[in-house]
């Protein structure tokens, strides 16, 4: 797997890190706020590797960033430090209960037969469980699943490609102005929708594209420019520079050096921007709700306008919730440290 | 001067999406300015201008100026308790615990679900129950059946009161003194309501919160921390004067992302409440769209959007203006 080849020294270009590409560009240590990423940069860490590390490795991790934290531990060990331990566990457990409380109830009334879903049994499991929520959720919003479908990965596939672009030519091709250029770009990405919308859906319809998935997925992928590039641009930042300084004494030029050098360094930067931007344009209902009609609608809408009737029962409501929270729970599972490698890549400081 | 052939290349790779955004962020940004101008209050676009009628109209509404409320307070609440939950799950994952990466996924995937079927399960979990419909007896619905509450008396989302500062409160004769009365407002109180509302933002993103700070403590060397406790600090003497001053960068960065998430809040709101009771849900989001797209009153719908976008460009600008400083050291 590709975590295991991941901490050769050997490919660290690989996996580029924002903070120590941003410190190893300072030549000097800028005063007060950058502090923390020098450090990283001095200990040649990526901050991310320190959060995403999994079970198997975090041992190895601890052993390499912290030394001597463990003996401490081991020190102490006396009754009161074994009683802070169980707080600490119990805690920790009491918040993930928390956290797993809606997956609960999601999963119990979803699996409840109509006859069952009363309120004086909103929390007890669904003895025995029943397939009809499911069946009529699917009935109801399978259409929308797939619009969902059609929707984001061309969406994410797009955004992802125009990302790459833009940030091979952010990082590896600056022009004058090309950080003002950029940090305007980056403003696209934290305006209220809400600013553009009633243009938006002008434009839209002048050009034939109001209430279509296609519209919809220009839509994502125009206001997908800032996050893409923003994400691409700090990971080729990390690529040495003499890489392609060589390439191009060799005679390589512009799209020669993007196809056999940054393309091929790419994958976990592709797979970030790609599950990143899946997961916005699946979770989206602003543009959706406003852009898109019934037979086009996606399934945040489809959903919430199930949800909104009085008619439909809470076993297939929940039922839906749980079809619409499928595709993207799924591949945090999966790929969970790609995933919060893009929440940390769309909020640290580029 | 001589163009090389790529750097004609790089410009025309970048071009499209450097046009892209100067239409559809800025020029629409611009146009909705213009809109917010003009007549258009019905379905058909009138640039009539007004002025700023459409501005005055909007502030003259009660609806706005709860909106308004509803947005401070949901930002204090939903920034204060993200915070403290994430810095605090940050502090107990990092003391070395078995199955970590659980207890972190735990936390996180919350922020893989979309904000529309956070709102459709929290609303079927913070509804009170029969009572508040009327019916007899009591029929305890969601946390309210989960620990034998009341649901005549805890009505979460559905519970119009408004928390203010009253006349035989100690406080309130203190802030006339001071010339702070108008908090004393019944019109600037807490809606308990909007609360309901932060406890499921809070459900979402707290873990994103939690990542970020762990992601500060495990860059912060262990030596710092082991010369303050050779030098006798206390654990908490540390964190207050090592850990958490170092952590600052971070701190900034989740208040200011957590703030324009809240300042744009929309699709939670829809899912769980829509408006609530006498607006103690309401937000500018949903106030904008429903008088855009519901009421067909454009001009005024861009009124709304253009203060959202005055308020989230006030902390968003600053701080891309502090980033690109910190990249590009002078």
């Amino acid at each position: 797997m590709s975590r295991k080849t991941k901490r050769k020294p050997t490919d660290a270009p690989v996996e580029p890190s924002p903070a120590v590409a941003a410190a190893a560009a300072a030549p000097e240590p800028p005063a007060r706020g950058a502090a923390l990423s020098d450090v990283l940069a001095a200990r040649k860490i990526d901050p991310l590797d320190l959060v995403l590390v999994t079970d198997e490795e975090e041992e190895r991790t601890r052993i390499r960033v912290r030394p001597d934290s463990g003996s401490r531990g081991a020190h102490s060990r006396g009754p009161r430090a074994r009683m802070m331990r169980l707080l600490l566990y119990a805690i920790l457990f009491v918040f993930a209960l928390w956290y797993l409380t809606p997956i609960y109830v999601l999963l119990v009334t979803s699996l409840k037969p109509s006859s069952a879903v009363r309120l004086d049994q909103m929390w007890t499991l669904p003895w025995p469980p029943s397939l009809d929520g499911f069946v009529s959720a699917w009935n109801a919003l399978g259409p929308n699943f797939m619009n969902s479908l059609k929707l984001a990965i061309p969406a994410a596939i797009i955004s992802s490609m125009l990302g790459s672009m833009n940030g091979y030519v952010l990082a590896k091709w600056k022009f004058r102005g090309a950080d003002t250029l950029f940090t305007l770009i980056l403003f696209g990405m934290f305006i209220p929708y809400q600013a553009i919308l009633i243009p938006l859906t002008q434009v839209m319809s002048n050009v034939g594209l109001y209430g279509s998935i296609q519209g919809l997925i220009l839509v994502h992928v125009i206001y997908g420019i800032p996050i893409t590039t923003l994400i691409f641009r700090n990971y080729y930042a990390a690529i040495p520079t003499e890489l392609l300084e060589a390439a191009k004494v060799d005679g390589a030029g512009f799209m020669r050096i993007y196809r056999s050098i940054l393309l091929p360094l790419s994958a976990s930067g592709f797979v970030v921007v790609l599950i990143w931007q899946f997961n916005s344009v699946w979770n989206d209902f602003l543009f959706a709700a406003t852009l898109t009609t019934q037979p086009n609608w996606p399934m945040t809408v489809a959903l919430n306008n199930l949800a909104g009737s009085f008619a439909v029962d809470w076993n297939v409501q929940m039922a839906g919730a749980l079809l619409a929270a499928m595709p993207t729970l799924l591949i945090f599972i999966i790929l969970g440290r790609y995933f919060v490698r893009g929440l940390l890549a769309g909020s640290l400081k580029g | 001067m001589r163009i090389s052939r790529d750097r004609v290349s790089s410009l025309l790779v970048i071009a499209p999406s450097v046009l892209a955004i100067a239409i559809f962020v800025y020029g629409l940004i611009i146009w909705t300015g213009y809109i917010s101008t003009v007549k258009w209050d019905t379905l058909r676009p009138d640039y009539t201008s007004v002025g700023i009628a459409n501005y005055q109209a909007i502030f003259a509404q009660n609806r706005f100026l709860m909106d308004i409320r509803n947005t401070v307070v949901f930002t204090i609440f939903f920034i204060a308790t993200s915070l403290t939950i994430g810095l605090t799950l940050a502090n107990l994952v990092d003391r070395q615990i078995r199955s970590e990466g659980v207890f972190r996924n735990i936390y996180v995937f919350p922020m893989a679900v979309s904000f529309i079927v956070t709102g459709v399960v929290w609303k079927w979990i913070l509804s009170p129950g029969q009572a508040a419909y009327g019916g007899t007896p009591a029929q305890p619905q969601g946390l309210n059946q989960l620990f034998g509450l009341d649901p005549a008396s805890n009505r979460w989302l559905t519970d119009a009161h408004v928390v203010y500062i009253a006349k035989d409160s100690p406080v309130y004769g203190i802030l006339h003194d001071i010339g702070l009365g108008f908090i004393t407002s019944p019109n600037i109180g807490i809606p308990i309501a909007l609360l309901s509302i932060v406890l499921a933002a809070v459900w979402q993103m707290s873990g994103f919160v939690m990542v970020l700070y762990l992601a500060g403590l495990r860059a912060i060397p262990e030596e710092l921390k082991e010369a303050a406790r050779v030098d006798g600090c206390t654990e908490w003497r540390i964190f207050r004067h090592i850990v958490f001053p170092l952590l600052t960068p971070i701190t900034l960065s989740a208040m200011i992302i957590l703030g324009h998430i809240s300042l744009k809040i929309y699709d939670l709101t829809v899912a769980m409440s829509g408006s609530g009771p006498g607006f103690a849900t309401d937000t500018p989001a949903l106030f904008m769209w429903q008088t855009a797209f519901r009421d067909d009153s454009f001009g005024r719908g861009a009124a709304v959007a253009i203060i959202m976008l005055v308020l989230v460009a006030g902390i968003v600008v600053p701080y891309l203006v502090w980033n690109r400083r910190q990249e590009t050291p002078a």
